[in-house]
């Protein structure tokens, strides 16, 4: 008996160092949760494709900035780009320049859980600042009546959602807000991570539309695949215009329109509240961050080759998964961009 | 120390047993250098664990020292942190938690020591004991899906309508309920605790000598009070230790509060209201916390909880270590 | 006495008695319920979906149905692998020392320092595993999961060993003494055997307690998508995957979840049900 219990636990053991030999290395990247529907869609048609493992983990924009600084992972994403700060904090710390490459574009809607109300309502750019001020409180409030004529909205009080991690999401939506607010800008300001005036915290995309879908009454704000995914209403929004749009893939596109032509060379703009008749408010390019300096031969070519794939073939993928692909001006400077990843 | 040279000494005087008890020694002295390693190994970790946590949050103590305790504030952006916030829904998640899990650990023991009979007392204790090993998350699983739907509709409401209306106590179950809340926390963590305070309450009961009990029933009381008043009193306190050690779990638990607490900065004098910990916190936002300060910070919080629950266990084997001298076990 | 018995006041004492103790007696069955409730819980929405698939297929794409856990039970077997190297050999050989070698003083230094480290909460240690190793190391990896959790098993192994051996009489050792057996060759070959029960039962709940963390991981392990090659890399494991799936917004994942659950507490229970099995038994044989 002895004898058997130690040879199965002999060959158990051997199992688990088995999966030790082979296979390469893996990349390890975090970050942002708003894409990370077409980012794990990307790894895994990739890998398949080039049996290259590269495993993302959607812990937020925040920790994907924390840990490319700190050097525990291959590469980071995030939503919101680096601000100044974190950049001379990651050259000070990795002592290299720290590259970003828009992948895709995405939109951040209004979703809502009201009972009652299936109708998609319209918000004003007023409405939505000061829900998330915490000024308008129910649901039957003028300022959200007004845009609204033919839905009964209840006289419940609204149950305001946000993100309790460091969120690229959050700094496309605060970023909208400090645009379109004052009280806003002023109040709170433009982050990964603010000191929201009111509001639960859900973790990550996931969490924010879980708490919605959970919790009657209640708004936050999430990448459009996830409301979609999860069967949520969402809302237009009132752009700069003065028009309602929608968000979807043109009017995410016509956001981008005016960014495309005057693209910085670090890629790092903000395309909130563009002007345009289709433009959708609160729409963002989404980034990679990766390191100009790689050391490791093995990555530094996975890296390039993926990037290079996903500006690509990549771009192929992103609209059944309702991300607005890159305008070709963009892909043709980020494609000349890859050659600084050395 | 060096007890292989009796034997060595005495094991002969020729040279071929002191060769002989030369090997025995060299190899009493080994093993003990082994095992002596083994735990200067565990030191020297429990040390490097304290000295990171000191060392990894100077920034913070340094800029706010012990006011960081005491601010209200928890602000990233404006490289202001305060624990208040934290400390205080660890304090109140952990005292609810008390509140429910102490009468329900503390009845149930009573039974099991004082009314069910051997066969029973002892298969209800094994599996009240398993309940201490479901792992975390799985009750943060059922927080979810379970307590915070409940807690949501009807229990808030039911709550609000009774005991909110009183006056003093009322204001703790007032205003608007989602459901994730410190008291949805302190329900799941009462669930996770009522195990040790029955475990350890069950035992230190059924070690209170059966002359007390004897004594106060042949003096007239029934069962109840001499239950109550002798046994309980006599075990208290060991119960007063299991006490100690289901809150030092309390507070440091982190998954199944984080899922069902609210996340939310904010002190709110209602139970229904959402909250956060700082187990929680630190969950979350560890691994994003960029800048210096910010990471500090959370690390001081850790530091704190540290420190609280390692005064709690203190206590509480104090207390388990006086019951069980008096009440005659070894 | 009979009339003394049959009074009003006595009768309302006999009263409350019952009252209370018959409250006692809810709340046993309330606790003991709960654990039923839980069970049964899972069992009803997790158990439909422990197939195949939940036991040999990877995570699929965020939103896709038809993934598995194979990576995270796989994971969850290499970490508590890990975790044992570290937690058995250290608490049951410093186990050995502090009942065989040391003095009091040592004795009472290390008790408290077990202490100290059963109470140190678990997203602590995870702070700790992340600045000793997964900042040195450059990345997270299975390595530094396996040392929270490692550490985590020491001053249970560490109480156990200590208390089992200190229960074996000593009318043994000085039996195993007097016939010629140096002091170390006593505790190998019957201390340690005498106490084996209780020292194995020791290492089964803490190894069944570890399986179950997650604070500890989510700093450390970090969670792995595929199939995690050697203890280098990032390492799905169950509870993390059952954290991440059951605070997301879709279906299909809140299923996994509750299965991976239900898989979890299983294992889990039934290694404490076999480890207080192999001590309840162990008591019954002869000292």
């Amino acid at each position: 008996m002895k004898k058997l219990v130690t040879s199965l636990l002999v060959v158990a053991v051997g199992a688990l160092f088995a999966v030790a030999v082979g296979a390469q290395g893996q990349l390890t990247g975090a970050g942002a949760t708003f894409p990370n529907p077409i980012y794990s869609k990307w790894f895994d048609v990739y890998s398949k494709l080039k049996g290259v493992q590269i495993n993302y983990q959607s812990v937020g924009s925040g920790a994907g900035i924390r840990q490319i600084t700190a050097g525990t992972v291959d590469f980071g994403a995030s939503d919101g780009p680096m601000t100044d700060e974190q950049i001379a904090a990651y050259e000070k710390d990795r002592g290299g320049a720290i590259l970003h490459f828009p992948t895709v574009l995405g939109a951040v809607v209004p979703t809502y859980n009201i009972p009652g109300v299936d109708a998609s309502l319209k918000f004003t750019q007023k409405a939505i600042s000061d829900i998330y001020l915490g000024k308008i409180t129910k649901w039957n409030d003028p300022e959200i009546a007004k845009s609204n004529a033919g839905v009964k909205l209840p006289a419940d009080d609204i149950v305001v959602v946000h993100r309790s991690d460091g969120s690229g999401t959050t700094y496309i939506f605060t970023d909208f807000l400090s645009k379109v607010s004052p009280e806003w800008k002023q109040k709170v300001g433009r982050n990964t991570s603010v000191n929201w005036p009111v509001g639960l915290g859900g973790k990550g995309n996931e969490g924010v539309s879980g708490l919605v879908k959970q919790t009657p009454d209640a708004i936050g704000y999430v990448e459009l695949i996830y409301a979609l995914q999860n069967k949520l209403p969402f809302g237009d929004v009132q752009n700069k215009d003065g028009l309602f749009v929608r968000a979807s893939l043109e009017t995410t596109t016509a956001a981008a329109a005016g960014a495309a032509k005057n693209m910085p060379a670090d890629f790092r703009v903000s395309i909130t509240d563009s002007p345009g008749k289709t433009a959708y408010p609160i729409s963002s390019f989404t980034w990679l961050l990766i390191p100009a300096k790689i050391p490791d031969a093995g990555k530094r070519t996975t890296l390039k080759d993926f990037v290079r794939w996903m500006l690509t073939d990549g771009q192929k993928d992103t609209e059944a998964l309702y991300y607005a692909p890159l305008p070709k001006q963009v892909v043709q400077q980020e494609l000349k961009a890859i050659s600084k990843i050395q | 120390m060096a007890t292989g040279t009796t034997i060595g000494k005495s094991a002969g005087p020729n040279t071929a047993s002191r060769s002989f008890s030369a090997r025995l020694l060299q190899g009493d002295q080994v093993a003990h250098a082994i095992t002596f390693l083994a735990a200067a190994t565990i030191m020297l970790i429990t040390i490097m664990l304290v000295i990171v946590l000191w060392d990894k949050s100077v920034l913070p103590r340094a800029k706010f020292g012990l006011d960081f305790l005491v601010t209200k504030v928890w602000d990233p952006n404006a490289g202001q942190f305060g624990a208040l916030p934290f400390v205080y829904g660890t304090l109140v998640t952990t005292a609810v938690s008390l509140a429910i899990g102490v009468p329900l650990g503390l009845g149930a023991a009573i039974f099991l020591a004082e009314l069910a009979p051997p066969s029973i007392s002892d298969s209800l204790t094994f599996v009240i004991e398993l309940l201490a090993a479901v792992p975390s998350v799985i009750y943060g699983l059922l927080g979810i899906f379970v307590v915070v739907p409940f807690v949501r509709h009807p229990l808030a409401g039911w709550l609000e309508h009774t005991l909110g209306v009183l006056p003093l106590i009322g204001g703790i179950f007032k205003g608007p309920c989602y459901g994730v809340s410190f008291l949805a926390a302190g329900l799941v963590l009462a669930i996770m605790i009522v195990p040790f305070i029955v475990s350890v309450s069950r035992e230190v009961l059924l070690a209170v000598p059966t002359d007390q009990r004897e004594a106060a029933l042949a003096l007239g009381s029934t069962r109840w009070e001499s239950t109550w008043k002798v046994v309980v009193p006599f075990a208290l306190p060991g119960v007063l230790g299991s006490v100690f050690l289901a809150m030092a779990r309390a507070l440091g638990e982190t998954m199944a509060v984080t899922m069902v607490v609210g996340n939310v900065v904010e002190i709110h004098s209602s139970l229904l209201a959402p909250g956060y910990s700082i187990a929680a916190v630190i969950a979350n936002e560890f691994t994003e916390a960029t800048g210096d300060l910010y990471l500090q910070a959370l690390v001081e919080l850790g530091l704190v909880l540290f420190l609280v629950t390692f005064i709690l266990n203190g206590l509480a084997r104090l207390m388990i270590l006086f019951t069980a001298s008096r009440g005659g076990t070894s | 006495m009979s009339g003394w018995a049959g009074t009003p006041h006595m009768r309302m004492r006999k009263g409350i008695s019952f009252f209370f103790l018959g409250s006692t007696a809810l709340c046993a069955l309330v606790v003991v319920g709960v654990l039923f409730f839980i069970l049964g819980y899972l069992v009803w929405n997790g158990g439909s979906s422990v197939n195949l698939n939940f036991f040999t297929k990877l995570p699929t794409p965020v939103g896709e149905t038809g993934g598995g856990m194979a990576n995270a039970i796989v994971g969850s077997m290499k970490l508590l692998f890990l975790a044992s190297l570290i937690g058995i050999p250290l608490g049951v050989v410093g186990g050995i020392y502090m009942a065989e070698f040391s003095g009091k003083l040592s004795a009472f230094i290390l008790q408290y320092t077990a202490d100290l480290l059963n109470g140190v909460p678990s997203i602590v240690i995870g702070i700790f595993a992340y600045s000793i190793i997964v900042l040195r190391m450059k990345h997270f990896s299975a390595y530094a999961g396996g040392f929270a959790l490692g550490i985590m098993m020491i001053p249970v192994t560490l109480r156990s060993t200590e208390q089992f051996l200190r229960d074996v009489p000593l009318s043994m050792r000085e039996a195993s003494m007097a016939l010629g057996a140096s002091k170390w060759k006593t505790i190998v070959s019957v201390v340690v055997p005498a106490a084996y029960r209780g020292i194995l039962t020791a290492i089964l709940l803490s190894m069944a307690r570890v399986a179950g963390e997650t604070a500890p991981l989510l700093f450390t392990a970090l969670n792995n998508r595929f199939w995690s090659h050697g203890f280098n890399e990032p390492i799905a494991s169950l509870p993390v995957v059952v954290y991440t799936y059951a605070i997301s917004p879709y279906d299909d994942w809140h299923r996994q979840a509750w299965a991976a659950g239900l898989v979890l507490l299983g294992m889990v229970l039934l290694t404490n049900i076999i480890a207080r099995g192999i001590l309840s038994r162990g008591i019954s044989a002869p000292r």
